[in-house]
């Protein structure tokens, strides 16, 4: 109990999927100029991340690892996460239209999501059991919403303050999330 | 433009000229003009990962150009082949089997560096980078051009890692060491800030401001336009 409850606190906080792993920085930096879509998105990932974290841990221990596969990971883990993410698009578009139409378009940006992929292949680095791994992806894609939904906010104000031409844009970006990592940076100290 | 003098001009026929003239653009413009990092921003989960140390940027950069190479001289091949519909899970198990052989390579030959790197080798698979090279370019351009496109990209990219890797660990930890061996060190306090992951962030974005500034002085945003 103990050791998940270090497994939510240091995904979320500690190392910080975004901000200390720079997992994900693509849609972290395109999605974020507003606060809604940055919500949609923050959502969208944690539906995925938690899904394939269970299925490629699924698939590395009970199938790869018995047939001795295992130097097949990357190549299985990348399919996966691309038909699981088809999969989730074909069935929200059917069961639930209105949970569609609000993550519809960011899922197919999250195939090439590094924060996806990365989860799994954590998983694998660190030998986390079934439970952990549901609890890691979960958390990871919770603090990834977290990161996301602080810069979107912060942009939003942003555009309302005068910034140097050269910094306009992507570079001013890239200072406030510095900052924001830095602020992350005082969790460091919460585990171990 | 220099360079492009004193390369074509060892060949005579004018014809032949302007096709290495050509190929030798491919080969430049992913230095320069469309640097994928600086200029496309692309890629740049890996990128500010593992710029701690000159070691890890090389390491970074040589599997990043492999695979960039391979992948775009793989698909421009079987570009007439490949269904339109399907083109680009076809595009992404080609780079993740490139990926793969970079992979294990890495962990026989450099078990240091692979452990330095982590997950963040076989994450070179979803570097927007490679299937954006593999899909704007190898798939509509002939093998010797996107060969070379895919090794001008991969240098580009290696020499951008450098470039945020030789600052981060020139102020992170007052010295400089490639391959184990000290090149410079600094008797000062290091700014240890500049290692950790701050650091990263706060160095590409003043990067990102010089090249910003350098590129609105000289030719009036005539790259990064389409960027969006």
């Amino acid at each position: 109990m103990e050791n998940l409850f270090a497994i939510i606190i240091g995904a979320i906080f500690v190392n910080n999927f975004i901000l200390t792993r720079f997992l994900g920085l693509c849609p972290f930096f395109g999605v974020s100029k507003k606060t809604k879509p940055a919500l949609g998105m923050g959502l969208a990932v944690i539906f995925v991340m938690t899904l394939a974290s269970i299925v490629t841990w699924i698939v590395y221990n009970l199938i790869l690892v018995p047939l001795g596969l295992q130097y097949l990971q990357i190549i299985v883990f990348i399919l996966i996460i691309a038909t699981l993410v088809q999969f989730v698009e074909l069935f929200l578009k059917k069961a639930n239209p209105v949970l569609y139409k609000a993550l519809g378009i960011y899922l197919p940006l999250i195939t090439t999501n590094c924060a996806v992929l990365g989860v799994a292949f954590l998983n694998v680095q660190e030998n986390y059991s079934f439970i952990a791994a549901l609890v890691f992806g979960l958390s990871a894609g919770v603090g990834f919403l977290l990161a996301l939904l602080l810069m979107s906010g912060i942009r939003e104000r942003l555009e309302l303050s005068k910034v140097p031409k050269a910094f306009s844009g992507i570079p001013i970006a890239f200072i406030v999330a510095a900052l924001m990592s830095l602020a992350f940076l005082a969790f460091s100290g919460i585990i171990r | 433009m220099k360079q492009n003098k004193t390369f074509g001009n060892k060949i005579s026929k004018p014809i032949k000229n302007q096709q290495v003239f050509n190929s030798f653009w491919e080969l430049m413009k992913g230095l320069f003009k469309e640097n994928p990092v600086f200029c496309l921003v692309l890629g740049l989960c890996p990128f500010l990962a593992v710029s701690t140390s000159l070691d890890n940027a090389i390491g970074m950069g040589a599997a990043a150009t492999f695979v960039l190479v391979c992948s775009n001289f793989i698909i421009s091949l079987i570009r007439k082949k490949v269904p339109d519909k399907i083109r680009i899970p076809i595009f992404i198990v080609v780079i993740a089997s490139f990926v793969t052989i970079a992979s294990l390579v890495m962990q026989a030959y450099l078990p240091v560096l692979n452990k330095a790197l982590g997950i963040y080798v076989p994450l070179i698979v979803v570097n927007c980078i490679i299937l954006g090279r593999a899909e704007a370019f190898a798939s509509k351009n002939n093998i010797i051009k996107s060969t070379l496109d895919g090794l001008g990209m991969g240098i580009g990219f290696t020499l951008s890692l450098l470039l945020i890797s030789f600052i981060r660990e020139f102020l992170g930890t007052g010295s400089l060491k490639l391959f184990g061996v000290n090149l410079v060190s600094i008797p000062m306090e290091p700014a240890v800030i500049f290692i950790l992951a701050p650091g990263a962030l706060l160095v590409m974005g003043l990067l990102l401001g010089l090249f910003a500034h350098i590129r609105n002085k000289k030719y009036e945003a005539t790259c990064c336009e389409v960027k969006e």
